[in-house]
């Protein structure tokens, strides 16, 4: 049980029936990944918008692989049912609208979709980038796709989620770890969210031979901010997908470092992460590894105040530990070879980085930074054949969050799609993915997870 | 004496792991010693990433220890995250524990029996064993001797009020009745220890772990436990002043023109805590591509007669350290770094007096002439038992990684000169560990 206990309430029998007869929102139970769960519990719809478009084909290739009944009708009758049966996707390629006007063969499709979405379903849309379009009737048709996603992302119900692919010309054979994370339960709190794909040039990769089961196998990674909360669900799930992780946290916290590393059969740095001597160190610790595939800067510090009653040295140490100390890591694996080719950096964002929240703004101001390191650090890296990745957290069920006032949580909670805080696992699934060799080419990208938030939507 | 036959190779010192040490009765008083060893293990398998790992071998004592905890090693290991494979023994040396531990598993690498191996100790003055008096224990062992009924209400009829009293351990030599510190007031005496030395002593232990403690040589040496990030006797501000001001106890025995020189500060309070070493060869070490911070060259154990023999108790590493120069072909000069355990800061300065008194060693040590004395700044630079405490049997593992860590610094700013550092640990019952180490 959580301690969401309006959520517990109206999934119990008598809550769901009180709830019912009252009106109150439903919160939905989101299927989460297991290792072996299958991509999708049922089947796809597959529409085309135009007689252009570029992805179809490759989804279709991949989801037939995976067994997956595809159908191209979005009327057709399910596996022996009617043309009303729930389906587990819907997946739309909207590359090649040459107007607006085309959008409407998207609607043609999306509105049979959205009666038939199944709990927990999947509705993809898939476009191309606007701004490689120069003809206004083109960049305006792509963009639009946007404010369909978002709208529909805020009507889809169950646990169902809404989201926007823009694949770069050239892109649509490196997909394939992006299909499956958008289709999979991995993305259980991804929700009305935009992800761009191939948009960094130069990008390379591959992904083939992925045991997708264990993408992570092989991969040295550390985990900042790893003893307790997100840092040590990410750990922990960068493990079950392969991965050699190193965790680590600020000395004080060594103890429930000390568990996490047990934990995930990695090893223990207790390192403040603002020490001159902090990237040194962190290399040297992975040298035991035989070097650096993937590093989350997870870690991450509030000294909310009013902007009014801040000061200096409470702002600007939320300054060193949540932007300052990435930099000057980055700055270290950019010049060591003890960071592979092909190293994947993941940072963490936040909602109050986007939207900006009331009492944050050092961290509001921090965060935001993250996200400007990010476009800044992705085209150096792809020399290495790296990437740089940020995964913007919104509501998520922490011992922080746990401790909020009652009133401030529940709107946390109840304001989003999802009606309810997502878990700091749907935060980690994300990081995994970034994390993947096989997401080459996917740089540069920030991703909220939070369940499409209505703050800064 | 013979020098020393080259054994095949010698240990390395890894790393280490060990809590905070806390002052009796605080923040660990419910805190058992299996406790405090298994969250020290797992600490050091966690910075070493050893989890399900099988070492050669786990080595720990307690010197306050429960009957239960005849196999207190091994439970703590059966508790911690390393492999159950991985075998273990308890050694109990006094305060000379677990450098001894440090020497056995150092000894069985080099020799080739095993290729890694933790050392470490672990005590309790809060958790300590209290036990019944002799007479109640003797009237309950006959009442369970006795076949019938009649027989056991006999036996209990010899029960008398005064046997509820239990045994309580105390820090008492049984030889002698004395207490540790009635001893070393003694020593100080007959030295002519003046407080003020002894302060100072005390002062720089002090002020030597708080820069250590600020200079982050401890992050990774020390693992937090039951909400100690750090050593809690220590007292960064101590000052010369400070001290000056605590009345001295312990008026020397035997000494009527001696003033009581010893305080609550110059003496190392009762502490809690457990400190672990990973030793192993340099092959298994480069395997894992693991740090070699040191390597442990030779030990020497003494032994005196405090009974009858006119020695202090605490004297014996005044005695073992001239047979293991002699052994190694070396003067007490030749160390970057020296680390003594202070159990008083009189016990300390007593050593230091006897090696520069010509007569004590010509007829004591059967030297020619003086040890001499060293460079005091060399000493307990990280500061030492007085600032952190002292649980007894943890104190050598506290020692061996500091001043493997002490060399390690030094051998990687100056290159590639070796560098060598001494330890001394003064133990109950007259005796002493020393050691040497080199990077």
């Amino acid at each position: 049980m959580s301690n969401d206990w309006y959520s517990d309430f109206v999934n119990s029998g008598v809550g769901r029936s009180i709830a019912g007869t009252v009106g109150l929102p439903p919160v939905p139970r989101l299927r989460r990944y297991e290792p072996g769960q299958p991509l999708l519990s049922g089947a796809a719809l597959l529409g085309t918008a135009t007689a252009d478009g570029r992805v179809a084909k490759v989804v279709r290739s991949l989801l037939t692989d995976v067994g997956v009944e595809v159908h191209d009708d979005p009327h057709a009758a399910i596996g022996g049912g009617s043309s009303t049966s729930k389906v587990a996707a819907g997946i739309v390629d909207a590359t090649g609208l040459s107007s607006p006007s085309d959008l409407a063969e998207v609607q043609a499709f999306l509105t049979p979709v959205m009666r038939r979405i199944g709990p927990s379903g999947r509705i993809l849309v898939i476009g191309d980038v606007p701004g490689e379009a120069t003809s206004p009737a083109v960049r305006a048709a792509r963009r639009s796709l946007e404010g369909l996603v978002r709208s529909a992302g805020k009507e889809a119900r169950y646990g169902a989620t809404v989201n926007l692919l823009h694949v770069a010309d050239g892109a649509e054979n490196d997909l394939e770890s992006t299909l499956r994370f958008f289709l999979s339960s991995r993305s259980a709190f991804v929700d009305g969210q935009r992800l761009d794909v191939g948009t960094v040039p130069g990008f390379s990769g591959s992904s083939q031979g992925v045991d997708w089961d264990r993408p992570l196998a092989g991969r040295t990674a550390v985990v900042t901010g790893a003893a307790r909360g997100i840092g040590a669900t990410v750990a922990k799930t960068l493990r079950r997908d392969g991965a050699t992780v190193i965790c680590v946290d600020v000395p004080a916290a060594g103890d429930a470092l000390a568990r996490t590393a047990n934990d995930v059969g990695g090893s223990a740095l207790q390192l403040d992460i603002t020490a001159d001597h902090a990237p040194a160190t962190l290399l040297d610790h992975a040298g035991r590894h035989g070097g650096l595939d993937i590093v989350v800067h997870n870690a991450g510090i509030t000294r909310d105040k009013l902007l009014a009653n801040q000061d200096r040295d409470r702002w600007n140490s939320v300054i060193d530990v949540n932007l300052n100390a990435q930099l000057a890591i980055n700055d270290a694996l950019l010049a060591s070879d003890v960071f592979h080719r092909g190293g994947r950096i993941v940072t963490v964002s936040s909602m109050a980085g986007i939207a900006g929240n009331r009492g944050q703004t050092a961290y509001g101001a921090s965060k935001a930074g993250v996200i400007g390191m990010v476009d800044a650090t992705a085209p150096l890296l792809v020399e290495k054949d790296a990437t740089i990745n940020a995964v913007a957290p919104g509501f998520i069920e922490t011992a922080m969050t746990a401790a909020m006032p009652v009133g401030t949580r529940e709107a946390g909670r109840r304001l989003s799609s999802m009606t309810q805080g997502g878990l700091p696992v749907d935060v980690a699934e994300t990081i995994a993915w970034f994390a993947q060799g096989a997401s080459y080419a996917v740089n540069g990208q920030v991703l909220r997870v939070d369940g499409q938030n209505f703050l800064g939507a | 004496m013979p020098s020393a036959s080259p054994l095949p190779r010698r240990a390395a010192i890894v790393g280490a792991n060990r809590i905070p040490f806390a002052r009796s009765n605080g923040a660990y008083a419910r805190a058992s010693n299996q406790d405090m060893l298994t969250s020290a293990l797992d600490g050091l398998v966690a910075r070493f990433g050893l989890a399900g790992e099988r070492l050669g071998e786990v080595v720990s004592g307690a010197v306050l220890k429960h009957s239960r905890d005849f196999n207190l090693t091994r439970e703590a290991v059966l508790g911690s995250r390393l492999s159950a494979a991985t075998p273990t023994y308890d050694l109990q040396q006094a305060c000379g524990t677990s450098l001894q531990t440090t020497l056995q598993v150092a000894n069985k690498i080099a020799l080739g029996q095993i290729e890694s191996g933790v050392a470490s100790g672990v005590d309790t003055t809060s958790d300590a064993p209290i036990e019944v008096n002799d007479d109640l224990r003797r009237v309950l062992l006959a009442a369970n001797r006795a076949k019938s009924t009649a027989g056991v209400l006999k036996a209990l009829g010899g029960l008398r009020p005064g046997q509820i009293v239990p045994e309580i351990p105390a820090n008492r030599e049984p030889r002698t009745g004395m207490a540790m510190g009635e001893h070393a007031a003694q020593t100080a005496a007959a030295w002519g220890i003046s407080r003020t030395a002894q302060d100072e002593i005390t002062v720089a232990s002090h002020r030597h772990l708080a820069e250590a403690y600020d200079r982050g040589f401890f992050d990774d040496l020390m693992t937090p436990y039951l909400g100690l990030t750090k050593d809690n006797n220590l007292r960064a501000d101590s000052t010369l002043e400070g001290l000056a001001k605590l009345k001295p106890v312990f008026r020397p025995k035997g000494y009527p023109d001696s003033e009581a020189t010893m305080t609550a500060a110059n003496s190392t309070p009762l502490t809690d805590g457990a400190a672990t070493v990973l030793l192993a060869s340099d092959e298994w070490a480069a395997e894992r591509n693991l740090p070699v911070l040191a390597h442990f060259v030779d030990a020497e154990t003494a032994a005196v007669d405090y009974v009858h023999g006119d020695e202090g108790l605490l004297m014996a590493p005044t005695y073992a350290v001239p047979r293991l120069l002699e052994r190694q072909g070396l003067t007490l000069q030749d160390f970057d770094f020296y680390e003594f355990h202070e159990a008083f800061a009189s016990t300390i300065l007593a050593t230091f007096a006897a090696w520069e008194d010509p007569k004590f060693c010509k007829e004591r040590l059967g030297l020619d002439g003086p040890l001499g004395t060293f460079d005091k700044s060399k000493l307990n630079v990280a500061g030492s038992s007085l600032a952190t405490g002292h649980p007894f049997a943890a104190t050598g593992a506290r020692i061996v990684p500091t001043l493997a860590k002490l060399l390690a610094e030094k051998s990687a700013q100056e290159g590639s000169d070796t560098v060598r550092g001494l330890i001394s640990i003064c133990a109950a019952g007259g005796q002493g560990v020393v050691a040497i180490l080199e990077a």
